[in-house]
């Protein structure tokens, strides 16, 4: 059973807003030492006070199958959606960045952002902050690139993605 | 009102009578409550560990929830190892725990601990009532949790300025709305029929049963039982689910596993079909999973869909509660009447008789010293028409009373099962007690084991409960003593237990009549002797000091590869694979 192949899984969990209801989840991973590749969290319901937690782990199709059963066994989770087994949307991101150019550098940086259409959120003297919203492995060679020109800073959501029907 | 009443009110609403604990500064409101009212009785333990054990030796012994309520800080994190126990054994338990005022929560206030973060990964589920006017549904909807399902643990954590708060909205118990959660089930009648071809066609079929039967309650194991006897298929038990099907039945072939028979490992090895009912294919039951009975097709009957192929990939997976499953089987099969011969079964059972031969629990009897076989045997046989409840401890005196004690009703046998929790056996034998007071419960114990929670003699003594002690004295932490035998060349490293008291004066400095055997011609009478005693008695069984547990499948192993005694030990016993094994 464990010489299976491993794959990546996107996982959304909606849960009732309550304390430890995270710290339960994480929890779980952590304590069968299951790997967490990405997480968010945000609330999705204000009057109904759910969350939907997204995380990225990896493991072979037993352990999958096992990570959702563990989390539907938890009180505080309403639901759980195996996203990439399910007919779901390409997965997004949003990174901000900031980025020092070296002065030689500036046009490139204009002509790399463009290719990326990544949008312009401030600019003051020698600093620019870009907002770039896409798949996680685009978001990756925009950093890359953007690396090359300068100094920069990212912050990153982490991914989410969402069910078609 | 004050949340401290509004806590035991709720409590009585649940239909709850005994509370196990012990005080403390946070918890003072309930104590002081508790004082006032006549409804709940609360039994005043010695260590808040013995608390957690005796509700769980109550719960089990009864089929209801356990309660608990202990103090902050050390009061919680003294309970952790009870509810670690409860969790892995399924065991329904409230605990409630007083916590430093919401104001001074993270403040490193006095006894303060992180009770719901310590006690996160042990638990069912916990809460932290930050608000008195959560308090009733929040213990109703922790009741709820507890007994749904996979039963389990939940604790409450209760800081000292809710329980002091006044609040006038207590709903009582007509209010209360049933909670149900999560009642998941894929019980359909095309399932059914393919369990029945299955059933229909086997040629070397077994049942495979554990706790789970037992928790589905004591009707689930009367369903079982005639379902096993209508298809006359051997039946074999976990550790845990032994009682759920009759040890004295024909079809008993005995418990599975390290400890198991030889009748029933190689049953389960050879087998073309298991049927695993409220069993969780543990590691201590499968041995070497890459060996692991290669030949046959598995249903999986759980209430816990992330039990279904955890450790053991199945065929059929019958998502549900033993009862309700296992009585749909039942009637389908008592349908196809014409097809019930079973004729197909007569070679698997001469083979399992080949196997019986082999006579796998036998031991040689003397009369010096006392084999221990032979004292468990005895309190068999001395006990059997009287409905005994036995605890025990953990190591050897542990399996030996899971092979010799017979298991014949649910709810008899209680021991730590998936934590292996020294010093379970005398708090839970309180616990058993007081759910059955006018019954025999016996305390099955290992020297080292009881030497770790006997601050509950103290319990005994001041409730009179008429615990019968049983110490299998073997003088060394038995269970490891063989495993350094077997694996560790005999390099018996810390491994006796020294400095042993005089455990006939230990008992009587408690009022508890202490006896004492050393020779077998000596067994039955103090065995008898205990039982006609109608007060607690701790009996002193000086046994064997070098007697090892048989059989034993050691780690890393398969079934067939099992030990039956000493003179199948060898220098390669255990391979380093199985070394790392616990
Ligand atoms: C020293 C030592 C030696 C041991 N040796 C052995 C040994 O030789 N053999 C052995 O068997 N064990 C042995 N054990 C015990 C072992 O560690 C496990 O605790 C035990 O095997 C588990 O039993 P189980 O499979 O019946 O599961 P349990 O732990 O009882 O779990 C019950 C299962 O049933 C399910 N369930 C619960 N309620 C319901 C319901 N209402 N309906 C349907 N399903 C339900 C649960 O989801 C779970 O999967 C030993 C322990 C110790 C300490
Ligand atoms: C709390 C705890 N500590 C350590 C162990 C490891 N352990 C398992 S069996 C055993 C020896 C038990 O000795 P005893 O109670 O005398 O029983 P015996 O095996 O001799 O029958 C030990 C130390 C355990 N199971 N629980």
């Amino acid at each position: 059973m464990s010489n299976q192949k491993k794959e990546k899984h996107t996982i959304s969990v909606l849960v009732n807003d309550e304390p430890g209801a995270l710290a339960r989840v994480i929890g779980l991973f952590s304590g069968r030492g299951y790997n967490i590749d990405s997480l968010t969290v945000a609330p999705v319901n204000l009057s109904k006070k759910h969350s939907r937690i997204i995380i990225v782990t990896s493991g072979t199709k037993i352990i999958i199958e096992q990570i959702i059963h563990s989390l539907e066994r938890l009180i505080q989770v309403k639901k759980v959606i195996d996203l990439t087994s399910s007919n779901s949307t390409n997965e997004r991101e949003l990174a901000l960045v900031k980025i020092i150019p070296k002065t030689n550098k500036v046009n490139l940086l204009k002509k790399t952002v463009k290719k990326y259409k990544a949008k312009l959120i401030f600019n003051n003297s020698r600093k620019y902050a870009f907002e770039i919203t896409n798949s996680p492995s685009i978001i990756n060679s925009f950093i890359i690139e953007l690396n090359k020109i300068g100094t920069i800073d990212v912050s990153r959501t982490g991914l989410i993605a969402i069910l078609k029907e | 009102m004050n949340g401290a009443k509004i806590v035991l009110k709720t409590l009585v609403d649940q239909g709850v009578d005994i509370i196990f604990g012990y005080p403390g500064g946070a918890t003072l409101p309930i104590y002081d409550e508790l004082f006032k009212q006549n409804k709940l009785k609360h039994i005043l333990v010695r260590h808040e560990q013995g608390a957690v054990h005796a509700a769980e030796g109550y719960a089990r012994s009864s089929g209801k929830v356990g309660v608990v309520c202990v103090t902050s800080g050390p009061g919680a994190t003294n309970c952790v190892t009870g509810l670690a126990d409860a969790y892995m054994d399924s065991i329904p338990i409230i605990c409630l725990t007083g916590q430093v005022p919401t104001k001074l929560i993270g403040n490193d206030a006095f006894q303060e601990a992180d009770t719901t973060g310590i006690t996160r990964p042990v638990t069912k589920h916990n809460y932290l009532v930050k608000n008195v006017k959560d308090l009733e549904k929040i213990i109703h909807e922790a009741f709820a949790v507890a007994k749904s399902g996979r039963p389990g643990p939940v604790l409450i954590d209760l800081p000292k300025d809710v329980l002091n708060e006044e609040y006038n909205k207590y709903k009582g118990k007509s209010k209360i709305k049933e909670i149900n959660f999560k009642p998941t089930t894929n019980l359909d009648a095309g399932l059914t029929k393919k369990v029945i071809q299955l059933i229909l066609k086997a040629k070397k079929p077994i049942f495979y049963c554990g706790g789970g039967v037992i928790n589905s309650g004591v009707e689930a194991s009367k369903i079982l039982t005639k379902l096993i006897n209508k298809t006359k298929f051997p039946c074999t038990n976990t550790l845990m689910g032994l009682g759920c099907f009759p040890a004295i039945d024909k079809q008993f072939i005995g418990m599975l596993g390290m400890h198991g028979t030889y009748e029933a490992n190689l049953a389960m090895h050879d087998s073309d079909l298991i049927i695993a009912v409220g069993a969780r294919f543990d590691d201590r039951v499968t041995g070497n999973l890459s060996k692991f009975s290669p030949y046959a097709k598995k249903i999986h009957i759980d209430i816990d869909p992330s039990s279904i192929n955890k450790n053991v990939k199945v065929d059929i997976a019958l998502i549900g509660d033993v009862k309700k499953i296992i009585n749909s089987i039942y009637i389908e099969l008592i349908k196809k009447k014409s097809l019930l011969k079973f004729n197909n079964i007569e070679k698997w059972w001469n083979q399992i008789n080949t196997w019986k031969k082999k006579n796998c629990l036998g031991y040689k009897k003397i009369n010096y010293p006392i084999k221990p076989q032979y004292a468990i045997q005895r309190l068999y046989e001395l006990t059997k028409d009287k409905d005994c409840f036995i605890t025990t401890g953990v190591g050897q005196h542990q399996m030996w009373a899971a092979q010799y004690y017979k298991f014949n009703k649910p709810n008899r046998w209680m021991t730590s099962g998936g934590l292996g929790t020294m010093g379970y056996g005398l708090p839970a034998a309180i616990g058993a007690q007081i759910a059955n007071p006018n019954k025999l419960v016996v305390d099955v114990d290992g020297e080292a084991s009881f030497l770790m929670t006997m601050q509950e003699l103290s319990t005994i003594c001041q409730y009179k409960l008429p615990v019968k002690i049983f110490i299998v004295n073997n003088r060394w932490m038995g269970m490891v003593r063989q495993w350094q035998e077997l694996i560790h060349g005999g390099r018996y490293s810390e491994s006796y237990t020294e400095s042993l008291p005089d455990f006939v004066k230990l008992a009587e400095s408690f009022g508890i009549i202490g006896l004492k055997a050393e020779r077998s011609t000596e067994v039955d009478k103090v065995i008898k002797e205990m039982i006609k005693i109608k007060k607690p008695v701790l009996l002193d069984m000086v046994v064997d000091q070098k007697e090892n547990c048989f059989p034993m499948i050691p780690s890393g192993a398969a079934h067939n590869e099992i030990l039956l005694g000493p003179e199948d030990q060898t220098d390669e016993t255990i391979n380093e694979e199985g070394m790392v094994l616990v």
